[in-house]
């Protein structure tokens, strides 16, 4: 089961907090948890819904209360392709696979397929979410998480 | 019948293709001369009131601000303009704008139009920037280009459903066999099922001839309030149906890949609205940015059982000639997709098909025809039906 994660805002940590120092529900905040190793969304206080990626109205019930938690990292492969005309920045990797994968907890998530040899691909592949650690030096300062087959 | 919407006085398409040396304000003067041409009763600077036009990216040319710039090129300032953008949706958009303004009674003479100038930049340079229309910090971050999104799409149709690698070919074949018949077609050429299956891999399953290219064009629409549309044709056609929804951006957040939701409640709209359900049409331009993508449309539309799109074309229905001809001008795969251009040009094809002018791609007695166009990965989703009005 997903838990709950304290909001709190350590001074110097970057996130982004409201006036009572709660992580806001935002895209960067989500990032900067990534650099933490954890993978977050946030779950609707009215209705239960848990949001990816993560917002601050519910759009199952328009609530505006949502809160931070902490997903398991594990999940099934829902479908996938293997990239051969990439953007630039991602030429290097070439041929890559991405794809979307559903949480034990239920949330979506699409992202790249890395350890795997591409032939072994196939739907309902049981996947675990892992964390780079570089950080681009540029916006957007984010790390990035990726898939792979679950250990 | 219900009074219709808007009636189409006038067409005009430029050439589809590789247009070098032309900026994009040239193509859409192209298309709007053909327009104003075809329709000598309609005086241009006196009688349009209004222009709405689309366009997916500044990128391209380093351009912003394109509504004011195209209305100068076709010699209508000071006119009020619009521009709208969604991704390969955005002059279909234009053309919804188009009809809240004749409906509302504020205009009864508008041009709308759209225009994309591409071919310039390099694959990698338009890669990059039709993936803007994807969810940057979940999609593109992740390397997810657009190709990708469909060939995501493909994969969980073909273990859905068992579509193969070779139906989908077949929607890349019959485009490409009407684009022969249409002389402002990027492509026209033949291709073979085997030529498709053996191009070079995209986006796995998704070969390169299963993918549009990047083109150059142009296309626009005189629309009228119906009842004046006699004052400048005596062939009008109406807009009987409109339907536009919107989805999430990221693919992921869907629950079934294997169906576009936009086209889905925008048919039901538009079929609602015009009256008409999927067995009365006569002819249908359909959004074939990827094959899989007018296999799903085939589905969504109700032309055929969801996950029958593969059967649909195996039985030959969606060609020239069949049940339900698709894609008469070629679609986005042969005619080209240029962005921007793309949803007008299709409700050009269906002026030209209910008026009799299509040529050696004309549908006989066509009476009845649909548009279904979508943005991005089926974020935006629309579908116009058409209807002769003489």
């Amino acid at each position: 089961m997903a838990t709950s994660v304290m909001a709190s805002s350590p001074e110097g940590t970057g996130f982004i907090c409201d006036e009572k120092g709660s992580v806001l529900p935002t895209v960067e905040n989500f990032y900067k948890f990534c650099g933490e190793r954890k993978l977050m969304g946030v779950k609707c206080k009215a209705c239960g819904a848990l949001l990816w990626p993560p917002r601050g109205i519910c759009p199952k019930c328009f609530s505006y209360q949502v809160e931070w938690i902490e997903f398991k990292t594990r999940g099934k492969l829902l479908t996938y392709t293997i990239v051969h005309f990439p953007p630039s920045q991602f030429q290097a990797f070439a041929p890559y696979a991405v794809g979307i994968m559903r949480l034990t907890e239920g949330p979506q998530l699409p992202g790249m397929i890395k350890n795997i040899k591409l032939e072994d691909l196939h739907i309902g592949l049981d996947l675990e979410v892992d964390f780079e650690t570089a950080v681009p030096k540029e916006w957007p300062r984010w790390p990035r998480y990726f898939f792979k087959p679950a250990s | 019948m219900t009074q219709p919407l808007a009636s189409i006085v006038s067409a005009g398409v430029s050439k589809f293709g590789v247009r070098e040396g032309l900026y994009g304000r040239e193509l859409f003067a192209e298309a709007a001369r053909e327009a104003f041409d075809s329709c000598p009763n309609l005086e241009p600077k006196r009688d349009i009131q209004a222009l709405f036009v689309g366009m997916m990216s500044d990128s391209y040319e380093h351009q912003a601000h394109v509504a004011p710039l195209f209305l100068d090129w076709i010699g209508l300032l000071p006119k009020p303009a619009f521009r709208t953008e969604a991704a390969c949706a955005s002059s279909s958009v234009a053309m919804r704008t188009a009809l809240f303004a004749i409906a509302s009674g504020m205009c009864d003479v508008v041009l709308v139009g759209g225009v994309e100038k591409m071919t310039h930049v390099s694959t990698t340079g338009v890669t990059e920037i039709l993936a803007m229309a994807s969810d940057f910090p979940f999609e593109q971050w992740h390397g997810i280009s657009f190709p990708g999104i469909f060939g995501m799409m493909a994969v969980d149709h073909m273990n859905r459903y068992g579509t193969t690698e070779e139906q989908m070919a077949k929607v890349a074949v019959k485009n490409h066999e009407h684009g022969v018949l249409n002389p402002k077609a990027h492509f026209q050429k033949r291709i073979t099922v085997s030529d498709v299956l053996t191009s070079r891999p995209v986006a796995w399953p998704l070969k390169l001839y299963d993918c549009c290219p990047r083109s150059d064009g142009a296309s626009c629409l005189v629309l009228t309030s119906p009842k004046i549309a006699r004052k400048f044709t005596d062939t009008p056609v109406n807009i009987i149906g409109s339907g536009h929804a919107q989805d999430t951006l990221s693919l992921c957040e869907r629950e079934n890949f294997s169906t576009m939701k936009v086209t889905k409640l925008a048919a039901q709209q538009a079929y609602e609205m015009a009256k008409v359900g999927p067995k009365d049409i006569d002819v249908a331009e359909l959004h074939d940015c990827f094959t899989i993508a007018e296999i799903i449309a085939y589905e969504d539309l109700g032309f055929c059982p969801q996950g029958k799109g593969g059967e649909l074309i195996d039985e030959g229905a969606t060609y020239l000639g069949g049940r339900i001809p698709s894609n008469t001008s070629g679609g986005l795969k042969a005619k080209g997709h240029p962005v921007g251009a793309t949803g007008t040009a299709q409700a050009c094809e269906i002026y030209l098909q209910l008026t009799n002018q299509a040529g050696r791609r004309q549908v006989a007695g066509a009476e009845i025809g649909l548009t279904e166009n979508v943005g991005g990965s089926a974020s935006t989703g629309v579908v116009h039906i058409y209807q002769r009005g003489d």
